[in-house]
């Protein structure tokens, strides 16, 4: 097999399907198995690259230090995530440059709204994720060891020149948990930016200040996935803690980092009127009213086949709750069509971005402005 | 079978059961001696658990003598199957046509992995018992850790196959039971329609010990998503899954080298050679055995309890519990046999 990724053979990944996430070619199987054997698993060596953030203890143990979960890792042994290995007493990734989903996304797919409407962005994962959401639509990439998925060689100066050859202003660190990936995500920021290539990244925000701040600090976007607004749902649902989530999107805006809020309404778990209104008051509290928060649409994936999908009033109730408590930019999403995933002007109300799908098809902001009253619109707007 | 077989004591073949210490053998938990009065003794149908030991099983050296192992599993196999020949004792867990998975552990390298003379002599026994050598799989997730353990490979032929979950991949759909949802190896699924547990005996950091329940995390795709609370009630919940509750048939603990502390890596300084095996068809009596075992060694040299450290591996309860039914970590319903 040949685990060496040329130009073309990755693109064959990203752009050759039309589902959410490609797969890249893999082994193929070697002779003298069953006839039901499967891959072979990879050679890891060119993965593999110690991590950035973990003490040392006695006895070869290490202790995590890229999320609140802080995993204390015997010899040999990995931690929660399953893509960071003890070696000895040394703690590595085995994910660096391993990429198992690559594809060329509208940035409106992330979903970003305020950000370079209207661009593409090449969008990659590894394998792995540092907690376990009952609802995952990328639990087949999200909630594996790296060697069980098919995955290529995705060095970071590759991705950064695949990207500017594709006309993708950014890179998206997305489908998995960046949070899990930082050695590489931060690598390949660094390529990017050389090439004049930006980075977001799409993560659950459960991580700890000094990772967030080192990592995230390459990126020029942010979008958080804030599951819930209890800790109980965070407990049983997402299996990690509300309150990092909520510590990281301060520190993103003390970072002044760009920042979006997705909230994936899931219905009888996370719907209801107080929690959508505690949320809205948070966010207007601790991060301001202009930060955009997106409600979003479950579907039945994962561990919770038994849900209905949200009906589009209980996302359109969320809307109104946080309309009235303030917040000036309040989406609904995968909701194809909805009047609420266009941008409107929070001073005069006059559609600025319209979106059909995750196609921005008119945009009417100018250097930042509302063209009708000239109210100031925060975001990025222009590369 | 899906239930654990609960063995009766029985009068018969007792030249086999040299010490037969009924009940309580090796300490009772704080948990069961808050049991009603009114329960204690309620039912008389108890879990064989048979410790074979042999003093002379490494002879002069470190190296497990293949023949002594081998009697010395026979022994074990004898007691708890209550038979004179070892191979009428096989006989009553497998029969000829039958496809068996020995899932062994692998993780702790050549010091510490199920017993390669062990593993040896159970499949001499099959086949003596009528099963096909290619119809015995000896797995666990990782067929490099296999080989690092000292295991020779083998994917064809006929001889007894030998590989890791790597080779064949885990079943793409979920299964689940409470807390656990899972890809299965194809080992399970596709290769074996009978499952011997061949875990070894250690303490763990998270779990507090590693025994054979333990063991079924070399099963699944995502074990490291099990490993919180001390993996309670993820290790219970994952010995629920049909596809484990009806093909396991016996474990057979290698208990030749064991570890009291700073599991479940293999640390020399914190094991010992115990020279014994450990069977049963009750996988939580055995590790409830197994714990009381580790929690006397931890005591004999001068190290606090499990429970006393704060990692008594609760997750054995819970697999005895109402909603599990694994087994009985009741120490009034176990026989412990010694051989």
């Amino acid at each position: 097999m040949s685990c060496a990724l040329d130009r073309r053979s990755f693109l064959r990944c990203g752009l050759a399907s039309g589902a959410a996430l490609g797969v890249c070619e893999f082994a193929q199987t070697l002779v003298a198995i069953p006839s039901w054997a499967g891959p072979q698993k990879q050679d890891d060596s060119r993965f593999t690259v110690e991590a950035k953030f973990y003490q040392k203890l006695q006895n070869k143990k290490i202790k995590c230090k890229l999320c609140p979960r802080e995993c204390t890792v015997g010899d040999r042994e990995r931690g929660y995530c399953g893509v960071r290995e003890n070696r000895g007493g040394t703690y590595y990734t085995l994910v660096h440059s391993r990429v198992c989903a690559a594809h060329i996304d509208p940035i409106e797919k992330k979903p970003l709204f305020h950000y370079l409407p209207g661009t593409l962005a090449f969008s990659l994962a590894t394998a792995g994720c540092n907690v376990n959401c009952k609802f995952c639509q990328n639990w087949d990439i999200s909630q594996v060891r790296p060697e069980q998925v098919p995955a290529d060689y995705a060095p970071p100066k590759l991705v950064a020149e695949l990207a500017k050859q594709h006309d993708c202003p950014t890179i998206a660190y997305t489908y998995s948990e960046p949070v899990i990936f930082s050695e590489y995500l931060m690598d390949t920021a660094d390529a990017g930016h050389e090439a004049g290539v930006r980075s977001m990244v799409v993560s659950n925000g459960y991580m700890q200040e000094e990772s967030l701040k080192t990592a995230y600090g390459k990126m020029d976007a942010v979008k958080i996935d804030l599951k819930a607004f209890s800790e109980s749902y965070y407990k049983d649902v997402v299996v990690g803690e509300l309150k990092p989530v909520l510590d990281s999107l301060v520190t993103l805006r003390k970072m002044n980092k760009w920042t979006e809020i997705v909230y994936l309404v899931v219905p009888t778990l996370n719907d209801g009127d107080a929690e959508f209104r505690g949320l809205a008051r948070w966010i207007k509290t601790n991060l301001g009213v202009d930060v955009p928060l997106h409600f979003t649409q479950f579907h039945p994936e994962y561990l919770l086949k038994n849900l209905p999908i949200t009906p589009v009033p209980t996302l359109e109730r969320a809307k109104a709750i946080a309309d009235a408590e303030g917040l000036h930019y309040v989406y609904i999403g995968n909701v194809p069509g909805h009047p609420a995933q266009n941008t409107y002007c929070p001073k005069c109300r006059h559609m600025l971005v319209e979106r059909v799908g995750l196609t921005a098809t008119q945009i009417l902001i100018r250097k930042g402005c509302c063209p009708f009253c000239r109210q100031p619109i925060p975001g990025i707007w222009h590369a | 079978m899906g239930e654990l077989m609960i063995v009766m004591d029985s009068t018969g073949r007792r030249r086999f059961l040299k010490k037969c210490l009924a009940g309580v053998l090796l300490g009772t938990s704080g948990r069961m001696g808050l049991l009603a009065a009114g329960e204690q003794g309620a039912s008389l149908a108890k879990s064989r658990v048979v410790i074979a030991r042999d003093a002379l099983l490494r002879g002069a050296g470190t190296t497990v003598d293949s023949r002594r192992m081998l009697s010395l599993l026979d022994c074990a196999m004898q007691a708890l199957f209550d038979r004179d020949n070892p191979i009428e004792a096989w006989k009553k867990l497998v029969r000829p046509g039958e496809t068996v998975g020995l899932k062994v552990n692998a993780l702790g390298g050549r010091g510490f992995s199920s017993n390669l003379q062990l593993v040896e002599a159970i499949c001499e026994r099959l086949q003596e018992a009528g099963i096909r050598a290619n119809d015995i799989v000896v797995w666990d997730r990782d067929t490099d850790e296999l080989e690092h353990a000292g295991f020779h490979v083998s994917t064809g032929g006929n001889s007894v196959q030998c590989f890791g979950t790597d080779r064949v991949d885990y079943e793409p759909d979920l299964v689940t039971h409470g807390s656990v949802g899972s890809r299965l190896s194809k080992i399970l699924t596709q290769r074996c329609n009978v499952l011997i547990n061949v875990p070894v005996l250690k303490d763990h950091d998270g779990a507090g010990v590693s025994v054979a329940l333990k063991n079924m995390y070399g099963v699944i795709h995502n074990p490291n998503k099990y490993h919180p609370n001390g993996c309670n009630p993820y290790i219970a919940d994952l010995n629920m899954l049909p596809e484990i509750r009806t093909t396991m048939r016996l474990t057979i603990c290698d208990a030749t080298t064991a570890s009291y502390e700073g599991g479940p890596g293999y640390k020399p300084e914190y094991s010992w050679k115990n020279n014994a095996l450990i069977v049963s068809q009750d996988p939580v009596a055995l590790d409830y055995t197994g714990w009381q075992i580790i929690e006397h060694k931890r005591v004999e040299k001068g190290l606090k309890t499990l429970e006393a450290d704060g990692r008594a591996p609760h997750y054995i309860a819970t697999a005895a519990d109402a909603q599990h039914r694994l087994g009985t970590n009741d120490p009034r319903r176990i026989a412990v046999v010694e051989v």
